[in-house]
């Protein structure tokens, strides 16, 4: 009663009030919800998330002490860079000159692409890890948390880590390589929601492989470097699309990894106008294919997690160790 | 009417092993074979048999971890096939003899992260941890890595992630394998002492070690190659047996123990042998104290030579070798 006085004196409705604690997940205390159910679920799978994050976290950066993982966390990144250079150097050596227009295709697409390196094959990798390796996920399988949660959560320290990493390149890449990326010319509403599609997407697709991670063990890592790798050729990272053979172009149109590369490029201005096969296409219809196939391969990557799951359970694999 | 934590109705569990290629064929082994149990709520229940019995395959099908093939498995009320949420709510599970656990984590921190996952409160789950690891002895151990632990050590960590949760079910597979004495006195005790604490609490444990489940079960089950052979508490199982006879031989060493096999009126025949002393232990069961004197006139034949002798009152181990035809670590007869 306490409470409604005061919202009334602070000019709250009692409507928007009720609102705002349905949109609170918390721990039931007596008779608060009449749903106590799923405000536990709620509550549950909030705490999962933000603590399966912080194991991700753990797991990623407490191998080494801070100075190390910091020096580390920059080489990595610049290591990447340096190797896109000598990359450069011998297409254009072969290609008859410099084509500074193709360097920044390249340097952004790379850049951009340790999303789908990371977070891709991270995502997969974690299954694997957590059955074989730490012999944990049993005992996660079986709490009551949403095992997607987990995943998510676990996905968004990768997700923290990556982007540091794109920063240091882009960073490394302005200040030493002469790419031209202008802060002040970004349109940066456009690129964040490029980036959250871009990156759900991303997730998306790494929860389809840790689906059939459930399922397999030696060849996990041959797998999800296989698609990465299938990423990397077909979506204009190292050359433009309009490079490939008519049937590759087709394939290419069909990924939305293509698109978010494509809208990061027109984002940042850089590298725009190298492949043609998108030239023609506007920004907004970019976004909407963008949209539509992370929507459709996200529902694919659902469907694809859910069997790996229920035929993991059948089969008896949830706590696999092979040694392998 | 009494409440069933586990209700087990014609459960069975089939898996095909893969071919491999010259080598051998595809083929399909029964882990568990019609199997049909309950275990009353508030029971400490254990079953009961040699690796590849079955056990571990019953334990994570009830856990959820792992489908039936059919028959109706019911935790707690809920079926494990549809219900598993809310299964999982209610249950918790600990392994013997693995390592598992986040090796960058301290103790503390692997605990916590398992505590969120089933929503604890902040507050509760300090709470809780600090008791257990109190209780199991491992209070000086909190901060250190996990990666550090011996594997006393890590079993007592996982025993307080599983009990940590306060379940109403625990499935123990196995919590005391491959630990010490020590180790295992205390396990066994805070068993005891968690169960009787709450009379709602039920704890289906699955061990191989005969005095484990005899000091520590309501009740047991045998089991063997997928099927229950027998359940009820531990003395009247021992019953079943307590009209024959138990005679243990201690003899000097002998590398062949055929000449006991085939004597007449001997039930069942076990036999282990002590490299060190150079001892043969034999253990007969027998339907007629008659037959005594046969075993003894056996032992010259054998070429060996009688070190003791000592009749005794039938264990779970001598219910088990009657049921199953071998001890759990002795060679078939």
């Amino acid at each position: 009663m306490a409470v409604n006085r005061k919202s009334r004196s602070m000019g709250i409705s009692q409507k928007s009030l009720k609102s705002m604690r349905r949109s609170i997940p918390r721990y039931p205390t007596g008779n608060y919800h009449p749903n106590k159910e799923n405000v536990e679920s709620r509550h549950r799978n909030a705490r999962t998330l933000k603590w399966s994050a912080w194991l991700g976290w753990q797991m990623e950066s407490n191998w080494a002490d801070p100075f190390l993982f910091m020096v580390y966390s920059v080489a990595k990144p610049i290591a990447a860079s340096l190797i896109l250079v000598v990359m450069y150097s011998i297409i254009a050596a072969i290609g008859g000159g410099p084509d500074i227009g193709l360097f920044h295709y390249m340097f952004v697409s790379n850049a951009f692409f340790m999303y789908v390196g990371q977070v891709l094959f991270g995502v997969a990798q974690i299954v694997h890890d957590d059955r074989e390796h730490f012999q944990t996920m049993k005992y996660i399988y079986i709490s009551p948390s949403n095992y997607f949660s987990y995943m998510i959560g676990r996905s968004v320290s990768k997700m923290v880590i990556t982007t540091f990493a794109v920063i240091i390149t882009m960073a490394f890449g302005v200040f030493l390589l002469n790419v031209p990326l202008n802060i002040f010319t970004i349109n940066w509403l456009l690129f964040m929601a490029v980036m959250v599609i871009g990156i759900f997407c991303i997730m998306a697709f790494g929860l389809a492989l840790a689906g059939l991670s459930f399922l397999t063990a030696k060849h996990q890592g041959g797998m999800n470097e296989g698609i990465a790798g299938l990423f990397y050729l077909f979506c204009g990272v190292v050359f433009p699309v309009s490079i490939l053979p008519s049937w590759g172009m087709s394939f290419a149109k069909i990924l939305p990894i293509t698109y978010w590369l494509e809208l990061v490029r027109r984002t940042l201005n850089l590298g725009v106008g190298m492949d043609s096969t998108l030239s023609g296409a506007s920004t907004a219809y970019c976004m909407a294919i963008l949209c539509l196939s992370t929507l459709i391969f996200s529902i694919v990557a659902l469907a694809i997690f859910k069997v790996g799951d229920t035929v993991a359970r059948q089969k008896g694999l949830i706590d696999m160790t092979t040694a392998y | 009417m009494a409440r069933y934590a586990v209700e087990v109705k014609n459960l069975n569990r089939t898996f095909t092993t893969k071919a491999v290629r010259g080598k051998s064929k595809k083929e399909i082994v029964k882990a568990l074979n019609d199997v049909n149990l309950t275990i009353n709520e508030g029971e400490l229940f254990g079953l009961l048999g040699p690796n590849g019995a079955g056990k571990t395959t019953l334990i994570k099908i009830l856990c959820t971890l792992l489908l039936p093939s059919s028959g109706e498995a019911r935790v707690l009320g809920h079926d494990v096939h549809k219900d598993t949420n809310a299964i999982r709510q209610k249950i918790n599970m600990v392994s013997g003899g693995e390592t598992s656990g986040y090796g960058l984590l301290t103790v503390r921190e692997n605990i916590w992260l398992f505590s969120q996952l089933y929503g604890i409160p902040s507050k509760e789950a300090n709470r809780r941890i600090d008791m257990l690891m109190k209780e199991l002895k491992l209070e000086h151990k909190k901060n250190s890595k996990v990666r550090t632990l011996s594997t006393g050590l890590r079993q007592k960590a996982n025993m307080v992630r599983g009990f940590m949760t306060d379940p109403a079910l625990i499935f123990l597979d196995e919590p005391t394998l491959g630990l010490d004495v020590n180790a295992s006195r205390l396990i066994r005790d805070f068993i005891k002492n968690w169960i009787r604490e709450k009379p709602s609490r039920t704890v289906l444990l699955t061990t191989h070690y005969m005095v484990e489940a005899d000091e520590l079960c309501d009740r047991v089950a045998i089991i063997n190659d997928g099927r229950v052979l027998a359940c009820d508490t531990p003395d009247n199982l021992k019953k079943l047996i307590h009209q024959d006879s138990v005679l243990k031989l201690e003899i000097r060493q002998v590398d062949n123990v055929t000449a006991f096999e085939n004597i007449a009126g001997v039930r069942n025949f076990t036999h282990s042998n002590d490299m060190a002393s150079g001892i043969t232990r034999l253990k007969f069961i027998l339907d007629d104290e008659a037959i005594v004197a046969d075993i003894v006139a056996a032992v010259p034949k054998s070429g060996s030579k009688i070190l003791s002798v000592q009749k005794t009152e039938p264990t779970l181990e001598d219910v088990f070798v009657a049921l199953v035809g071998r001890g759990l670590t002795n060679h078939e007869v």
